[in-house]
């Protein structure tokens, strides 16, 4: 019983996040994900089609009660992530640094991220009086549009930003009360899935973000196909994958927002205009009259 | 072997079920008769309806026999020059012109329509106002032109009100009522229907939007919720209840736009005098001078047309 | 409650005599050219097409099909404009242009009503009210907009994004025109726009219009053609943005078209839209508004109330008064001004419409008609409802885009929501209820772009129009409309 040996680590299980549960992929697949001197850092999920197709599913039916949660709530939320994204900092840190990321560099993205949520949370009761309108008619009729969540939004995170890109788009399309499925970054996808952690500690309804792990050349097919989506946003590729995305997302008129070469630790990675662009406008009358 | 009919049952309807209305649906529905275009012979055959329905009325405190002869002349010849026209529907006049108008009508098939329950106010007790009708209908006249008590209307009296015209056409014996609502002072087109159902179930032969006396008086939009209270009362009774729509319609235009509104609100089969008036004093003329037009292709001046 | 000796008539007795709107005033020539550069200039393939009056099935006049060779010459003449004088303008300027354009068509109305109800068979009275009208205060809107931008958009400088190709439909041909035009010009943007192939007329007469306010030559370009026409606009590599109006089945192949291209798009595509009766509605006007809905312009709306749910316990009232109401529609011809249903568009709409009654019969429901007589010539289709149908039924499924009318029951709020959202589309939406709380609740829920309550299909140039769903992308109208003709730049 020598107390000189070196305790045993426990090593994480990278696992996808549906629902508000953390299945492993139905499909029994992984792929390794390696630290730059070679060694195993997890096997990771790689996602299928029917993990998107269940993660679907749980967006639809989470999207009721997330659109109707009132706008309070839904900052309130985000700013919950934000706090318990504060609280395990380090962790973060030290995953994107076990994937290759400068320990400042990571400390930058972190902070970003964190920064990123309180700022959309402090969004969730304001773009609407930002976008709404009060529209001046000719007849005897009171005319408004407002803003409503555009639905269940397929997002393919980008590649290179694991963190706070994953961050930057996540946030403006919850706030605005969508729910989506998400596709990490393959090369990065460690931050994505404790990602998940913290929105499933963080008052996050199940199923309003679900988070996959898996490859874009497999899947974007079906994020850009589905005929449940009504939006998908992506952030890498060429014109090649731009041109498939827009090709089968016009099976069902889906939305169809590409984000690629953005910069997102720039000030434009942040804008009530992002979050608008997965917001319908709906125009509403009624007669005025005794 | 006289059968005696039974009395028709009178009960209180449940007004809780009286339809609701849409002040601004009313009014687009009314705008779009006024769109509807009546030419040549379909005009011609509208004026000759809308004379044919007049209540040529004088409803004055200075109203005299005199006037009253004068006014019935008219109603017998409205304009001699151009053979073939109908005469009016009834003359109306206050209580006291009725024995006077019964008269100068003589044999000719022209109504005698008084007014009656302390018009235009209907501020008197019922004792009296059922005094008044009866005395109007001993001295002759066809058609009692009651008010509803607007106050206690106002109030939430319905019963009140409901009883008190069940009594006035009770008092009226074989005199057709009509019954008027004086929309100008019930405020909102729910309250318009409210008091048609009302009146209906209650025993009148007509409703009657205004008594001239208060503004607004007849509107479109008014008689249109009149009628279609009138038609959805036909749907469940199977009952005919007629329209006079009175005040503020001087022109043949607007007359015709009312016999538009009629014709696709209720059908055909309303429009005839017996179920269909209009209240008014100068509506007469503007119609023979377009009548004048039609015939003669020229525009006419009021100075060839008698007034009375 | 509905028997045979309390029906109403409305056949026997006083009728109204023709009433024709005269054609005198008007002029349409025997051709038309393309408008391409400020100027009316042949095809390049010397071809053309007939119009028709779908009413008479005469022909009107002959239009240019447009070729690639034309739209290449008209989007060049729109680049030019844009790379000169439309750009170097200053904004205010801009407007001026547009308000000279509402001002010619008010003065001019008359004639495109007339114009546009042969070309298109709709009633004179909706031409006259509602196109033309509107058609002039959608450019008198937007001309204010054009200095005005900046305000639109907190923290964005908005910038115009170039040629603007925009492809409309035959159901409303100028007001879609104005609709498309009007944004983009106002936003600094030169346009290239094809009318429907079987409504061209007016979009000449606007032509005309837009050379007599003096427009900078290629600001407008006007080409007339079928969809190969459209198509090659769309697909014109210079082209920046699209916008289009139409079906959605094209809507898609549009969208799939610009795939892998950077332009900007909007697509205002087709619908289905639930008109939903509560108990405790006004029913004399709920009646109004489901015939409004539905046979308002012959059916040939986007966003027609066709399929119509009302609650069971009013329901057989509301089917006997819109039985009766529909006794007094007059279909016929669609100048005389007591037309209330006009002609079908084409021959081609009206056989898709009556394949669906043909399919809505086969399937089991109930069909009624109005009663009135049709005129010998022309296209046309009675005022159509089916009673007996559920959500199953494709007459409930698929846009007709004809009078054809699906009522359905419901019995809870929950059940008429459900139906109403169960569908791809998401155009418009109608309710009618006296209660406040649940008009907000159905207004919230129903996933469409327009919801009207306790009204119906109406319209108006501040107000935005556009769709969720498969009902399309994008908005047009009102300050919302700017966005599809701008980018906004930090």
């Amino acid at each position: 019983m020598a107390g000189s040996t070196a305790r045993v680590p426990v090593a994480k299980t990278y696992k996808i996040y549906i629902g508000g549960k953390f299945p492993r992929t139905e499909s029994g697949r992984y792929f390794k994900l390696n630290a730059s001197d070679g060694s195993v850092i997890a096997n990771v999920c790689q996602g299928s089609r029917k993990d998107f197709r269940n993660a679907v599913v749980a967006a639809r039916s989470a999207f009721g009660g997330w659109s109707a949660a009132s706008a309070y709530l839904r900052g309130q939320i985000l700013y919950r992530i934000a706090e318990l994204l504060e609280g395990r900092s380090d962790q973060f840190v030290s995953e994107l640094v076990l994937q290759g990321v400068s320990r400042r560099k990571a400390k930058k993205e972190v902070v970003a991220s964190i920064d990123r949520l309180i700022y959309y949370a402090g969004w969730s009761d304001k773009y609407q009086q930002i976008f709404s309108a009060v529209n001046p008619v000719s007849s005897a009729h009171f005319n408004f549009s407002v803003l409503e969540p555009t639905g269940v939004v397929s997002l393919l995170a980008p590649e290179d930003s694991s963190l706070l890109g994953l961050v930057s788009n996540i946030a403006p399309i919850i706030v605005g009360g969508n729910t989506c499925v998400v596709l990490a970054s393959a090369q990065l996808p460690l931050c994505a899935v404790s990602f998940a952690e913290v929105l499933h500690a963080s008052d996050v309804p199940g199923g309003v973000v679900n988070i996959l792990t898996g490859f874009a050349e497999e899947l974007t097919e079906q994020f850009a196909s589905h005929m449940d989506v009504n939006a998908i946003v992506y952030c890498d590729g060429d014109s090649e994958v731009a041109k498939n995305v827009q090709v089968r997302a016009a099976d069902n008129v889906k939305r169809v927002l590409a984000r690629c070469d953005q910069d997102w630790t720039a000030d434009a990675g942040q804008s009530p205009y992002l979050i608008s662009e997965t917001q319908e406008t709906k125009t509403t009358w009624h007669p005025i009259g005794g | 072997m006289s059968v005696v009919p039974l009395p028709q049952e009178v009960r209180m309807p449940d007004l809780s079920r009286v339809a609701l209305v849409d002040e601004v649906g009313v009014n687009e529905r009314a705008a779009r008769f006024q769109t509807r275009s009546i030419k040549n012979e379909s005009k011609v055959e509208a004026l000759h309806m809308i004379l044919s329905m007049i209540d040529l009325t004088t409803l004055e405190g200075q109203d005299t026999p005199g006037k009253v002869r004068q006014l019935c002349q008219k109603a017998i010849h409205l304009h001699d020059a151009m053979p073939g026209l109908p005469h009016v529907a009834a003359v109306c006049v206050y209580p006291t012109m009725v024995g006077e108008a019964k008269k100068a009508l003589g044999n000719h098939d022209i109504n005698v329509a008084s007014v009656a329950t302390a018009f235009p106010s209907g501020m008197a007790p019922l004792q009296i106002k059922l005094e008044e009708t009866r005395i109007a209908v001993d001295d002759g006249a066809d058609e009692i032109d009651m008010v509803i008590s607007r106050g206690a209307f106002l109030q939430g009296e319905y019963r009140y009100v409901f009883d008190e015209i069940a009594a006035v056409k009770e008092a009226c014996g074989k005199a057709h009522l009509k019954v008027i609502l004086e929309t100008g002072e019930l405020g909102t087109l729910d309250r318009v229907r409210r008091a048609s159902v009302l009146a209906m179930h209650a025993g009148a032969d007509f409703i009657k939007t205004s008594t001239g006396k208060i503004q607004p008086a007849a509107t479109l939009p008014v008689t249109l919720v009149m009628l279609q209270a009138i038609r959805d009362f036909y749907y469940e009774t199977g009952r005919m209840i007629g329209m006079k729509p009175a005040g503020g319609i001087s022109n043949a235009k607007l007359a015709i736009h009312y016999l538009v509104m009629l014709r696709e609100t209720l059908g055909n089969a309303w429009m005839t005098p017996e179920w269909y008036r209009f209240g008014a004093s100068s509506l007469a003329n503007d119609v023979l001078m377009q009548l004048q037009k039609q015939a003669s292709g020229v525009y006419q001046s009021a100075d060839y047309f008698s007034k009375d | 409650m509905s028997t045979e000796s309390t029906k109403l008539a409305f056949n026997d007795g006083w009728q109204y005599a023709p009433a024709p709107e005269s054609t005198d005033h008007i002029s349409i020539d025997e051709q038309y050219g393309l408008f391409i550069g400020g100027e009316f200039v042949a095809p390049e393939s010397g071809r053309y097409f007939e119009t028709v009056n779908p009413a008479t099935e005469q022909t009107l006049s002959s239009v240019s099909l447009a070729s690639a060779a034309d739209v290449d010459l008209a989007v060049k003449a729109a680049r030019k404009a844009y790379n000169g004088a439309w750009s170097k303008m200053a904004a205010a300027d801009r407007g001026k242009y547009l308000f000279r354009i509402a001002r010619i068509l008010q003065e001019r109305a008359r004639e495109f009503a007339t114009i546009e109800s042969l070309d298109g068979g709709k009633p004179i009275r909706e031409s006259r009210d509602i196109d033309i009208p509107l058609a002039a205060a959608h450019f008198f809107y937007y001309a204010g907009w054009a200095d005005k931008l900046e305000y639109a958009f907190p923290g964005r400088r908005p910038v115009p994004l170039g040629v603007a190709g925009q492809v409309i439909p035959w159901n409303f041909p100028l007001l879609m025109a104005a609709w498309k035009i009007a944004p983009a010009l106002a936003c600094g943007n030169t346009v290239v726009l094809k009318p429907a192939e079987t409504t061209p007329l007016t979009a000449m007469k606007l032509a005309e219009v837009i050379r007599d306010a003096e427009l900078p030559p290629g600001v407008v370009n006007i080409l007339t053609g079928a969809g190969e026409t459209g198509a090659e606009i769309v697909n014109h590599p210079d082209v920046n943005k699209v916008a289009f109006t139409g079906s959605t089945e094209v809507g898609k192949i549009i969208q799939r078209s610009l795939a892998g291209t950077d332009k900007k798009y909007t697509l205002e595509l087709g619908g289905k839209a639930a008109n939903i009766i509560f108990a405790d509605a006004a029913i004399d006007e709920a009646v109004e508004g489901i015939v409004n809905g539905i046979f308002f312009n012959q059916g040939h709306v986007c966003c027609a109330g066709s399929r119509l749910f009302v609650q069971e316990s009013v329901a057989e009232e509301v089917v006997r008064k819109l039985k009766d109401r529909m006794e007094t529609l007059i279909v016929g011809d669609p100048l005389d001004k007591n037309t209330d249903i006009g002609a079908i568009n084409s021959a081609s709409q009206l056989e898709t419409i009556q394949s669906y009654l043909k399919v809505g019969q086969d399937e089991g429901a109930e069909m009624y008609q109005g009663s009135g007589s049709l005129p010998e010539q022309g296209y046309w289709c009675r005022p159509t409802l089916f009673t007996g149908v559920s959500q199953s039924n494709r007459i409930v499924q698929e846009e007709i885009f004809g009078p054809v009318l699906a009522i359905q029951t419901f019995r809870t709020l929950e059940e008429g929501l459900t139906k109403a959202n169960n569908t791809p589309y998401g155009l418009s939406g109608g309710v009618w209820t006296d209660k406040g709380a649940k008009i907000f609740k159905m207004t919230q829920q129903i996933r469409a772009g327009v919801i009207w309550a306790n009204t119906f299909n109406k319209f108006d140039p501040t107000s935005p129009f556009g769709g969720y769903k498969e009902s399309g992308v994008g908005r047009e109208g009102g300050l919302h409309g700017l966005g599809a003709y701008l980018k906004l730049e930090t």
